[in-house]
């Protein structure tokens, strides 16, 4: 017999699992009906409840009024922090005008020395203050990891309540589930040593939001 | 991990002489017990989202089989390869063939005590990988050859002057004293092992059957290199993390950053799904899945199954007694505080771990903060009565026990003996009314102090007391 028919079987003998129970039929109706437990309420409006939570995570928030405004934030956050003005972005962003504000965009993957990643979400929860991106072709991951910046940019109408939310919308998208889903709750850090909080362990030191109001 | 939980008692001593592990654990107390307070104090419904964290745990145990099947279903539709192990010696197996076949020379490994629990680093090792840990915590651990001592902050015994001195001498560069200086160091030594490496090692802190995803929490982003760059990801965990669906992984998320690390959220929840797509950039071209049971079967259906539920946060050992005065290393094997003085002996025997469930006061400070109310106490005493019935108690302790059975179920001579020891005691304390040593019992009064007693037994200040009471009325 094999492991898995062992340890399957060990499994239901100690449950007393009699075949026919018709078990099975209600752990599917269990999934499928995707129930969601005892939740806090999320309360007031989702973009300042966003944005409080974001902040206490040390995620910095910018505010611009539409996507054309977004090279001109990216600008001004990039010089007033000190920070080399060549980055890289995800495809979608690669469209608008970049060099006029003299920001120097490739539109690819990230690699190790890039030093700034520019990026999408696929939505943010208003309950922690919490980033979603999804992987895909146009949407790598590598983007919002190796760089030592992470810029994000978020559009108001994609601020969800709360996890289950986002997981609602998560399953209307067509490449669902898609192969990697992160959760990005600000700059990466640690504690380990003396537990000492420190940022930029091996993800990104900064990472700054731009939120789109249209 | 080599198991060395016999030595409790031994290595218990050592702990508590240790100044600088002592003053670490002060300040763990302040840190993650005042975390988790504060942060569920944010939480206006938390009994409730408790209760529902239990039941989702607690509903998936009674169909673990089914979940299993569902999640293996889901997983292997998505591209991933699910693998069954018995034992920790079959999760070894499988990686050094996984290994062998994907032509591997060197693995980043992220975070994983069931990897603790296999030694995968040493079986690695012995079959030519390089093994790189980059958890922080878990690198400096791999230069000490040291075990953590902490589930969720592995290197918690270590001060930062002895990471000053350890990187200075395996890194071969001048040495840092400042935390950040440190943390940008093993960031800068580790960065290019994310980029050569073949495998990348991860647990999971759950698996999900309606998707057939793996889910790891981390905060420093090494759990997202090391299933994101290397070509080959494997997924190490045990059959019980498994949760039916998306929402339960919302309901869990709300309490373990909360009770682990005293945090509203951690700062990357990394969902993997299958292998690469076609058209990806980036993520790994194969992606391994590997179940173990490892014991935990033996936990299902009966009196320990409770157990099971466990989500590893750590909150147990943060608020309990015994691991604040002793730290992790003194419990012997990969498991520390309450959750491990259960686990350890049954995953390990528990002729091979006797004084673990006994290393607990029963305060049941365990008990209220578990986030998904496994009743600690309960099952340590559980384990106490199956030690006893296994006659795996030392003698001294049976026939003590046996004896004291007889003259308890005889009253004039209970009430004789308890007459003479309490006379006897009184006179024994010192001045202050302590013994700082007892004979027959120095291994109690090691440790402390026994009050004397005041000469007289309960049962005859009663008597007295009724007859001035009696004749007040008479
Ligand atoms: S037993 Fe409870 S408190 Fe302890 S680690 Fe497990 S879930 Fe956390």
């Amino acid at each position: 017999m094999s492991s898995r028919e062992n340890i399957l079987g060990r499994i239901r003998a100690s449950l007393h699992r009699v075949d026919g129970d018709g078990a099975t039929a209600r752990v599917h109706a269990h999934i499928g009906a995707h129930g969601m437990s005892a939740r806090p309420s999320v309360v007031g409006d989702l973009t300042a409840g966003f944005r409080e939570k974001a902040l206490a995570l040390s995620t910095s928030i910018d505010e611009v009024v539409n996507i054309q405004s977004v090279p001109a934030a990216v600008a001004a956050y990039l010089s007033a922090n000190a920070l080399p003005m060549n980055a890289v972005c995800w495809q979608a962003l690669g469209v608008l005008d970049w060099a006029s504000h003299g920001v120097t965009m490739a539109a690819r993957p990230a690699r190790e020395s890039d030093k700034v990643g520019v990026t999408e979400v696929f939505c943010a929860i208003a309950e922690t203050g919490t980033l979603m991106t999804l992987s895909g072709a146009h949407t790598p991951p590598v983007t919002s990891l190796l760089p030592e910046t992470h810029i994000a940019v978020l559009r108001v109408s994609q601020i969800v309540p709360s996890m289950e939310e986002a997981w609602q919308r998560l399953r209307e998208t067509p490449d669902y589930p898609p192969r990697a889903v992160n959760f990005i709750s600000g700059p990466s850090r640690t504690a380990d040593i003396e537990q000492t909080l420190t940022f930029g362990a091996h993800g990104p030191y900064r990472v700054h939001v731009i939120l789109v109001n249209s | 991990m080599q198991l060395t939980s016999h030595q409790f008692k031994a290595r218990s001593r050592e702990k508590l002489a240790d100044a600088n592990l002592q003053g670490a654990l002060k300040k763990l107390q302040g840190n993650f017990v005042k975390g988790r307070a504060d942060r569920v104090a944010e939480l206006e419904n938390f009994p409730a989202i408790r209760d529902a964290a239990a039941a989702i745990r607690a509903r998936t145990l009674d169909h673990l089989d089914l979940y299993l099947e569902e999640f293996e279903r889901n997983a292997t539709a998505r591209g991933a390869v699910v693998h069954w192990a018995e034992t920790t010696a079959d999760v070894n197996r499988i990686v050094c063939e996984l290994a062998a076949k994907y032509d591997v020379k060197k693995v980043v490994k992220s975070k994983s005590m069931v990897s603790e629990e296999c030694a995968l680093n040493d079986a690695l090792e012995a079959a030519g990988v390089q093994v790189v840990e980059t958890d922080l915590g878990e690198y400096i651990l791999q230069l000490a050859k040291e075990a953590p001592s902490h589930i969720v902050a592995p290197v918690v015994h270590k001060s930062k002057d002895q990471v000053s001195d350890l990187f200075a001498e395996k890194h071969n560069l001048p040495r840092k004293t400042g935390i950040p200086e440190l943390c940008k160091e093993a960031r800068e030594q580790l960065r290019p092992h994310f980029a050569s490496a073949d495998m990348g090692i991860s647990g999971a802190n759950f698996i999900i059957a309606e998707t057939g995803s793996t889910l790891i929490v981390t905060n420093e982003g090494n759990g997202r290199m090391c299933t994101t760059l290397p070509r080959v990801h494997v997924a190490i965990t045990g059959i019980e993390k498994v949760v039916p669906t998306l929402e339960d992984i919302a309901t869990l998320m709300r309490l373990l950053p909360r009770h682990g690390t005293g945090q509203t959220i951690t700062n990357y929840i990394s969902v993997t799904t299958g292998a690469k797509r076609q058209d990806d950039t980036d993520g790994p071209e194969h992606f391994h899945i590997i179940l173990l049971d490892g014991g935990r079967t033996k936990l299902l259906g009966g009196e320990m199954q409770d157990m099971l539920r466990c989500i590893r946060c750590g909150a147990c050992m943060n608020h309990c007694p015994v691991y604040q005065s002793v730290g992790g290393h003194a419990y012997g094997w990969v498991y520390p505080g309450p959750m491990g003085s259960i686990l350890t002996p049954t995953y390990v025997g528990l002729e091979n771990a006797l004084d673990l469930p006994n290393a607990s006061t029963l305060c049941n400070q365990c008990g209220v903060v578990c986030p998904v109310k496994i009743p600690l106490p309960d099952l340590m005493r559980k384990l106490r009565e199956k030690q006893f019935a296994q006659g795996l108690k030392p003698r001294t302790e049976t026939w003590g026990l046996a004896l004291w059975r007889w003259t308890a179920q005889r009253p004039r001579i209970y009430a004789m003996l308890t007459q003479i020891a309490a006379r006897v005691l009184a006179v024994m304390g010192s001045s202050d009314k302590l013994i700082h040593n007892l004979p027959f019992g120095g291994g109690w009064t090691q440790g402390r102090d026994l009050p004397a007693p005041q000469g007289k037994t309960f049962r005859e200040l009663y008597k007295s007391a009724r007859l001035s009471e009696t004749q007040k009325l008479g």
